[in-house]
């Protein structure tokens, strides 16, 4: 039987037509000249000198936390080198009053907005003086579960929006988390409860070792955004200004009572998936790697700034002794830090009374740590 | 003081609540408008308005992410799970979230939540709506289960599990939800959770139960008393923690002791509760422990229910051979 020529319907070119809007968003070239000036973020020459120094800090950061985790003196580590602008770029954009659910990627952004290094170094060892945010960060712990994040997000929002309050929450995952059931849930829910949050994928290409293109046929992971009704963004994950501009639009919108934004920064992890036996050379090639140090966020944003006479070497050198400095001050306290004890666990399960069981497992431990 | 069946008592415990805390937030799958596909929150929303009670999207998990994140802004969400059957789609944010919500947060952060559900056989539900799940949760730390077999237990154990600062799954057996009335007071009042109640006292053996296998043990109780056995009933009310107290109290007493449960051998929380006893009171004991709960099979056909759930007969039978061992 002939196949029918003529569909009644052209589903194809709709599909097409969807995936055409999503188009990348970007402020700076790869030279660090201003590509849409309409785009071009309100912040002032000291504002952006403290987005690069943020940058830059935590490019360091990493530099010496690979370093600290092959000495055995950091655990469980996720690398962040190449996503400094998706992180601190989006996280410039938030207020104080903000509620972050970041994923187990993204400490930097704790950090930034107020975690101790050592904290943060502690969370890495596995100490739960490490998950304890101080009073002025709202925010949890990394999440390991993989969109769990989401969920949790659509509720932290509606909270908010309920208190009445001029706060948005937002969250982070990774391009593989857009697979995940609770993803889908959690900017459903905040779309149907109109909640003020903002979703972030750092599609970084890979999830471990699957590339992007293995976990879905969508063009894009913004038009996802599309299934629950609200915008969706892709942007330039490695354009500091363009990650700023789009986060800070998207929170002006769900402070405007508009509801949330799902925002796919295109960006690049120039280190392994973890520090745990991950060895991207199995399935990434240097070609690859390659291609993507050219577009360095750190490069472009500097070659911006200079232009601008805002940054020079000698201020970048600053910047890289005092995150050195700063490190190592922060890892000397995190090894003062008292070890932690059974007892102690125990008094963390219950904010209320113990229950017998535990009560009479804690009088046991208490007993066996007080030789 | 008013005649109430369970769900009525249930309904007056979340409307109690609401009115005293204004943080209390009612949310699930149709319990706003329609008052809960059981009636239970029956004029709530029409009472509190739509801020208070409201509809979710169909998602399960997504509306355990909410509980987690409302929890985070100073919230005490009374989440409804339409049948526990549907709680793996949310086991994460009961077991691997809202459970650790205080540990994992180094205890800056609190999980005030009750996860409420309906479960329980008998009443010819289709697919996944009756499955006795309770051990699944029990196995978790940072989670106290709760299942109440009467009004005025419903009532009071909802209340604590409401004000409790740490995630309660509350779970509702639907046989009882309209199976009988009892005298409920009007006003507030609560039961302690971990505290199980003696609900007949005896000399020759305990039966230690809970949900609807409890009516099921009093009917026991009184063929076995025709025979000159006195037996002591205990309704655990909460499955974990479990009240060792008033259990290992009653063992010491009799000497005898038979765990009754509905949901399956392997499941439930009836392993449990013999172990306990096994470590605590065995040198009291006359008899190996005897144990009453349902085959190892999937939760049955709806028309297979009755030759498979646990009952009277069966707490009888098991009853006879711990007696006479």
């Amino acid at each position: 039987m002939a196949v029918k020529k003529k569909a009644g319907f052209d589903a194809v070119s709709v599909l097409n037509e969807i995936e055409s809007k999503f188009e990348v968003v970007q402020v700076l070239d790869l030279d660090g000249n201003v590509v849409n000036e309409d785009l071009m973020p309100d912040l002032s020459d000291e504002q952006l000198v403290e987005l690069m120094t943020r940058m830059v800090w935590t490019r360091v950061l990493d530099q010496r936390s690979v370093a600290l985790n092959r000495q055995g003196r950091l655990g469980f580590y996720a690398p962040t080198a190449g996503q400094e602008a998706s992180q601190l770029a989006s996280s410039y954009a938030l207020e104080q009053q903000d509620y972050i659910l970041p994923g187990y990627r993204d400490v930097p952004q704790l950090i930034w907005q107020g975690l101790p290094l050592t904290k943060a170094f502690l969370w890495s060892r596995g100490h739960f003086v490490g998950s304890q945010m101080p009073e002025n960060v709202r925010a949890l712990a990394p999440q390991i579960i993989i969109g769990a994040q989401y969920v949790q997000t659509a509720g932290v929002a509606l909270g908010l929006k309920k208190r009445g309050e001029q706060a948005v929450a937002i969250t982070y995952t990774g391009d593989g988390g857009s697979s995940q059931g609770d993803f889908y849930e959690g900017i459903n829910f905040a779309s149907a409860f109109k909640a003020p949050a903002i979703f972030v994928i750092q599609n970084n290409n890979y999830a471990i070792s699957t590339p992007r293109s293995k976990q879905t046929g969508a063009k894009t992971l913004a038009q996802k955004a599309v299934a629950v009704g609200i915008p969706g963004i892709v942007v330039d994950g490695m354009d500091a200004l363009a990650v700023y501009a789009v986060t800070k639009e998207a929170r002006d919108r769900a402070i405007a009572g508009e509801g949330p934004t799902l925002i796919e920064t295109m960006t690049y992890r120039y280190g392994p998936h973890t520090m745990a036996g991950d060895d991207p050379t199995r399935y990434r090639t240097s070609d690859e790697d390659a291609e993507w140090v050219k577009k360095d966020p750190l490069v472009r944003f500097r070659k911006f700034l200079e232009a601008k006479g805002l940054w020079n070497e000698e201020k970048e050198n600053e910047i890289i002794e005092k995150a050195k400095e700063d490190i190592k001050a922060a890892i000397k306290e995190a090894d003062a830090t008292p070890k932690q004890t059974v007892s102690q666990l125990a008094e963390l399960m219950y904010s209320g009374e113990m229950p017998q069981n535990l009560k009479e497992q804690y009088e046991i431990f208490k007993e066996k740590e007080s030789k | 003081m008013a005649q109430m069946t369970m769900i009525q008592a249930i309904t007056n415990a979340l409307q109690t609540e609401l009115k005293n805390d204004e943080n209390v937030l009612v949310f699930g799958e149709d319990v706003g408008v329609n008052g809960g596909v059981f009636r239970a929150t029956e004029g709530l929303q029409k009472e509190f308005g739509e801020d208070r009670v409201f509809d979710t999207p169909l998602a399960e998990s997504g509306i355990g992410g909410l509980a987690v994140g409302l929890s985070l802004t100073g919230f005490r969400p009374v989440m409804e799970i339409q049948f526990f059957g549907f709680v793996f789609e949310v086991f994460d944010s009961l077991a691997a979230q809202l459970s650790r919500q205080y540990f994992r947060s180094g205890g800056t952060k609190t999980a005030p939540v009750v996860i409420r559900s309906p479960f329980g056989g008998g009443v010819h539900t289709p697919e996944l709506h009756a499955d006795n799940l309770e051990g699944l949760v029990a196995q978790t730390p940072g989670l106290k289960v709760v299942i109440p077999s009467n009004p005025y237990d419903a009532k009071g154990l909802l209340i604590s599990a409401i004000r409790d600062n740490d995630p309660v799954v509350y779970l509702e057996h639907m046989k009882l939800y309209r199976s009988f009335r009892e005298e409920v007071p009007e006003e507030e009042y609560t039961v302690e959770i971990g505290k199980a109640a003696v609900k007949q006292e005896g000399t020759d053996l305990s039966i230690i139960t809970y949900g609807a296998m409890v009516q099921e043990s009093m009917k026991a109780a009184e063929q076995l008393s025709k025979d000159g056995h006195s037996v002591e009933v205990i309704d655990l009310r909460t499955v974990q923690p479990l009240d060792i107290d008033t259990i290992i109290g009653s063992v010491e007493k009799t000497g005898r002791v038979l765990v009754v449960q509905e949901a399956q051998k392997q499941a439930g929380i009836g392993a449990n509760v013999v172990s306990e006893i096994s470590e605590r009171a065995i040198l009291s004991l006359e008899a190996p422990i005897g144990r009453v709960s349902a085959p190892d099979t999937c939760y049955p056909f709806t028309q297979a229910e009755n030759v498979w759930l646990p009952n009277v007969n069966d707490i009888v039978t098991e009853a006879k051979k711990v007696l006479e061992f």
